[in-house]
């Protein structure tokens, strides 16, 4: 099943002139005989469109900082933001002291309305004291709300004042909700403050083992990062730092001494990789955990980038007793799963790295896309020197980052990155766009009345998405994967994960429940009989 | 778990760490859906109806359909009129419900965006609706913005044709679960008494599987009848928090009497529902319901050893806590621990109403117990350190507590993100006590099985 231009513009035609305008230019039906296509992306919401898009706050708080798991995030702010990202996001984390994990904790200055009219600054340095008191924590974020900005509290002053009072870091993040346009401005500003304030606190000169390497933009989702990090270690490599999964202000700080750093997801995390590298000399690698052809491209990448032979032969027998130990088990489910067509409509990363483990199950992605990712996600970072920054993005503070003084290291020399640059994805992102099938659809900030429309004409087998629209398609009797959180599963990622994931696909596909939907007595008359012949019976 | 918690309880001002309560939006949001084909609509950042969308889903595992007007930076500065009146625009015509709710969120309120005049500068097609609540959350909680969008359906709907009022009564049920609104509906039924019920989410978040997806499901408050409201005889307010507010504008704008009662859970504000409406329609509880009730009675007497005497901590949302620690008192538990995130008194008005109610019956019952409203979860774990309890009921974030202090606990109450089936089945009610009676005894039964050496571990209990 095919969509075509034809469609496409019955489905826009719905929609008053200036949306379809705007509209138009955010959906692309994919055609590689056109070259490179280009898409709108990472522009103002429409009102009322009923979008999947967040806020700043989101993208800060809850996505990059939320996860460090000995630091307590204070949300200065009403009582709203906190409550709604405490816990509601699945970066799980152990800490070997249990006193130096916080992520149970949920910590407002619940704002009131005389804090509105006459300002909060005071609450929240009593706040930071408390904190301080109860938790001892290694390190304290605060991140603004809404109304922080408009009532002009000075957050950045009562942070620097705390933080030479209590002597640790404190920090605070000017995320509210209403600067850019989704939470991909939180994701920059979450990562100038890790830059500033906290990589480069800690007091390592040499990495601590050969092959040190930092993770970027793996949160840990279901314990995701966990089971990249078991292969990863086996093989060798020593992981300094993961952004922010699992993470913590204590390995944060010594991030500098990595020698190379591994981007996952592109869009929340690419900052600050371009950062580390203009400060640090370390290049950064774009990899890919989710499924089993991504996950070894990666692994011999990484391999590849540091040239060692010993490490590349242990890259290859790892590989190989991971995948001996997968393969028969993913063989029943690939039987189940064949054939089937998915929808990958996730936030800004997971839309495009989950099509190749469908895949790898024989399931076809008809339609993807991202609700907040920018056109490099889409289209490929090469597109970058083309994206003029707009009224909403203009206000996100780009950092000015130069070499450090001391700690600047070239880790490979020019020759070999330029080398390397032709093999793998050394500071490069090829996006999106360009993996995709002819005639699929990329869409960008898909909203309800397309999600309905879409479904209508490709009837996916299965559909993979989030919360807000979950129940949608279940209603219509789609099974429905929920992407961002995994419906409580996982891992998904690297070899085991792949497996998990098989196992819950197919789930949804063979549980008898599906088999109740309609009731006997809707397709069996109520009563039943024949007809006689008329002349047999007439008493005429 | 939850080990930074510390057992000295010392004074807080810096504001709350694990909140009891959250802010007015979600609240609204979910009033508003119990409007027949209505869409809410959240006048903020997008990221508020994200949240408030992604909450009301988890508790209900069903669709929740609402707008947004996507403030960005330059709205926030020269105000949301014309994000207002493009969401408008766009709502009526790609989603056509019949009426927008619009409610405002911190950063609307805090820029003074005036809604009524905006709505009236938009474009709102022939027969259509936009109503409005303000619902800043910086004041009050979830609850206060359930009780403004309602009162916000009365302020635009509710009138009063003539001077007669017909033979009818008007339920406002608060911030409950559909399963609770149809008990109740279920109830004045028997009693053979005709009933408008509004807000009414029951045909609208917890709806059947049909194969189809149905954006405006059949249920919901008819705009119709919301209006005719102000032509019955009687308003029965269930739950002071949520619903009295909208019970005596009604009251005040068409005339109809307002009597506020708690939410009828448990035995005893059952009783009280029942009998209101003995009272003012003249007619006679009808055998099913004494039958139910004689039930509910006939196990609390014959399992009163299951729980008698037994400690229990409650947390959760006023109304519901209210309703809770009676039914806990009849049943001969110990409330010893009560407390809600929501602010205690009216909004601008007296505190300490909902510490007064709960501490009157304690001290009816001889219990000493601590009781706070505008509390949190990091305040009753300290309590719970120092006072332990049997038994811990509350919503989901109470499973922290229960597993770090390892208390049975029951789920009760708003938000219920771990466990499903809550939102069909009733707590109000004799049906609804026999339920709770039900997960209670559990509980605590299954903590007795589990602890119990071999030679004490019993077939029959």
């Amino acid at each position: 099943m095919a969509v075509n231009e034809k469609d496409l513009d019955k489905i826009l035609n719905r929609y008053p002139a200036k949306v379809k305008r705007s509209r138009k230019k955010h959906i692309l039906i994919r055609d590689s005989s056109m070259g490179q296509q280009e898409i709108e992306a990472n522009t103002r919401t429409i009102p009322g469109i009923m979008t999947n898009r967040g806020c700043a706050f989101a993208g800060c708080k809850g996505v990059v900082l939320g996860p460090l798991k000995d630091v307590v995030h204070i949300v200065h702010g009403p009582i709203g933001c906190a409550y709604y990202s405490w816990l509601t996001r699945r970066n799980k984390a152990i800490s070997e002291d249990p006193e130096k994990n916080f992520l149970t904790y949920c910590v407002s200055t619940d704002l009131q309305e005389s804090d509105i009219v006459f300002g909060g600054e005071k609450k929240l340095a009593r706040m930071i004291d408390e904190v301080v008191e109860f938790f001892k924590p290694n390190a304290i974020t605060v991140s603004a709300t809404c109304p922080v900005g408009l009532i002009g509290d000075d957050m950045q002053t009562v942070a620097r004042i705390a933080r030479e009072k209590h002597g640790i870091s404190i920090t605070a993040y000017n995320c509210e909700g209403y600067k850019g346009v989704s939470q991909s401005a939180g994701h920059h500003i979450a990562n100038n403050g890790l830059l500033e304030w906290m990589v480069g606190q800690g007091d390592m000169e040499e990495p601590p083992g050969k092959y040190t390497i930092n993770i970027l933009g793996e949160y840990n989702i279901g314990g995701d990062g966990w089971e990249v990090e078991r292969v990863l270690k086996e093989i060798g490599y020593n992981v300094q730092a993961v952004l922010t999964g699992n993470g913590s202000y204590e390995n944060l700080i010594n991030a500098h001494v990595a020698e190379l750093n591994l981007v996952q997801c592109h869009r929340s995390i690419n900052y600050i990789a371009d950062m580390l590298e203009k400060k640090y000399g370390t290049p950064w690698l774009k990899v890919n955990f989710i499924g089993i052809r991504a996950t070894c491209e990666s692994l011999r990448n990484m391999a590849l980038y540091f040239g060692d032979e010993e490490l590349m032969r242990k890259t290859e027998e790892v590989i190989a007793r991971e995948l001996a130990q997968i393969e028969p088990q993913l063989e029943p489910y690939r039987k189940i799963c064949a054939g089937k067509t998915t929808f990958c409509f996730v936030g800004g990363s997971r839309g495009h790295h989950y099509q190749g483990l469908y895949e790898e199950l024989g399931i076809d992605t008809m339609l993807a896309g991202y609700e907040f990712a920018h056109r490099d996600d889409y289209e490929g970072r090469d597109v970058l020197p083309c994206i003029k920054p707009d009224a909403d993005s203009k206000n996100i503070p780009e950092l000015h980052v130069v070499p450090d003084e001391r700690r600047y290291r070239l880790k490979i020399t020019a020759e070999k990155m330029a080398e390397l640059k032709d093999r793998i994805p050394l500071g490069n992102y090829k996006g999106m766009n360009v993996t995709m099938k002819d005639g699929s659809v990329i869409v960008d900030d898909l909203n309800h009345y397309e999600t309905e429309e879409f479904i209508e004409i490709f009837k996916p087998d299965i559909f993979s998405s989030g919360i807000k629209d979950k129940y949608i398609p279940q209603k219509m009797g789609i099974p429905s994967k929920q992407l961002h959180n995994y419906d409580y599963s996982g891992p998904y990622a690297g070899f085991k994960g792949a497996v998990n994931f098989a196992r819950d696909i197919s789930m949804s596909f063979t549980t008898p429940t599906w088999n109740f939907i309609d009731p006997p007595w809707k397709n069996r008359p109520m009563l039943e009989g024949t007809i006689q012949s008329c002349a047999d019976n007439c008493s005429e | 778990m939850l080990d930074c918690t510390p057992k000295e309880i010392k004074e807080r001002r810096g504001g709350v760490i694990n909140p009891a309560k959250t802010c007015q939006p979600i609240g609204a949001m979910y009033a508003a859906l119990g409007i027949h084909k209505c869409l809410p609509h959240s006048h903020g950042s997008q990221g508020c109806c994200s949240y408030h969308r992604m909450h009301l889903t988890r508790h209900f595992r069903e669709p929740v359909m609402a707008s947004t007007s996507s403030f960005t930076e330059g709205a926030s500065v020269f105000g949301g009129a014309a994000n207002l009146k493009t969401a408008i625009k766009n709502v009526f015509e790609i989603y056509n419900p019949d009426v927008m709710a619009v409610h405002t969120t911190c950063l609307s309120e805090t820029i003074g965006d005036d809604i009524p005049s905006i709505i009236k500068s938009a474009e709102v097609p022939e027969g259509k609706l936009v109503i409005h609540a303000n619902t800043p959350s910086y004041q009050g909680s979830h609850i206060t913005g359930f009780s403004n969008m309602t009162k916000g359906m009365v302020n635009y709907l509710a009138q009063a044709s003539s001077e007669a009022k017909k033979e009818r009564v008007n339920i406002i049920p608060g911030f409950v679960d559909p399963g609770d609104m149809r008990e109740i509906k279920r109830m004045t039924d028997l009693m053979g008494v005709k009933f408008i019920m509004f807000p009414d989410t029951s045909g609208v978040l917890d709806t059947p599987m049909t194969g189809k997806f149905v954006m405006y499901p059949s249920g919901g408050a008819k705009v119709e009848d919301i209006t005719d409201s102000g032509n019955s005889k009687l308003t029965i307010a269930l739950g002071f928090y949520a619903s009295s507010d909208a019970a005596n504008q009604l009251e005040r704008k068409c005339k109809v009497p307002a009597v506020t009662l708690k939410t009828p859970i448990g035995i005893k504000a059952t009783d009280e529902f029942l009998l209101t409406l003995r009272q003012n329609f003249v007619t006679e509880v009808p055998y099913q319901l004494e039958e139910e009730r004689g039930q509910l009675v006939d196990i609390m007497t014959d399992t009163h050893y299951h729980f008698h005497g037994k400690k229990v901590a409650i947390f959760g949302d006023p109304d519901i806590i209210i309703g809770l620690t009676e039914f806990a008192l009849s049943l001969g538990m110990k409330p010893v621990h009560v407390l809600t995130g929501t602010p205690g008194g009216t909004i601008g008005g007296s505190q300490g109403i909902f510490e007064n109610e709960i501490t009157g019956m304690l001290n009816e019952a001889g219990i000493e117990g601590k009781v706070k409203a505008a509390g949190d979860l990091f305040g009753l774990h300290q309590w719970i350190k120092n006072e332990p309890v049997d038994l811990l009921i509350g919503n989901t974030y109470g499973k922290y507590i229960a597993r770090a202090e390892d208390i049975p606990f029951v789920r009760v109450g708003f938000p219920i993100l771990d466990r499903s089936m809550h939102p069909y089945l009733p707590v109000v009610g004799y049906k609804g006590a026999m339920r709770l009676l039900e997960l209670i005894s559990n509980a605590l039964l299954d903590r007795a099985d589990r602890d119990a050496k071999d030679e004490d571990f019993e077939l029959v209990m």
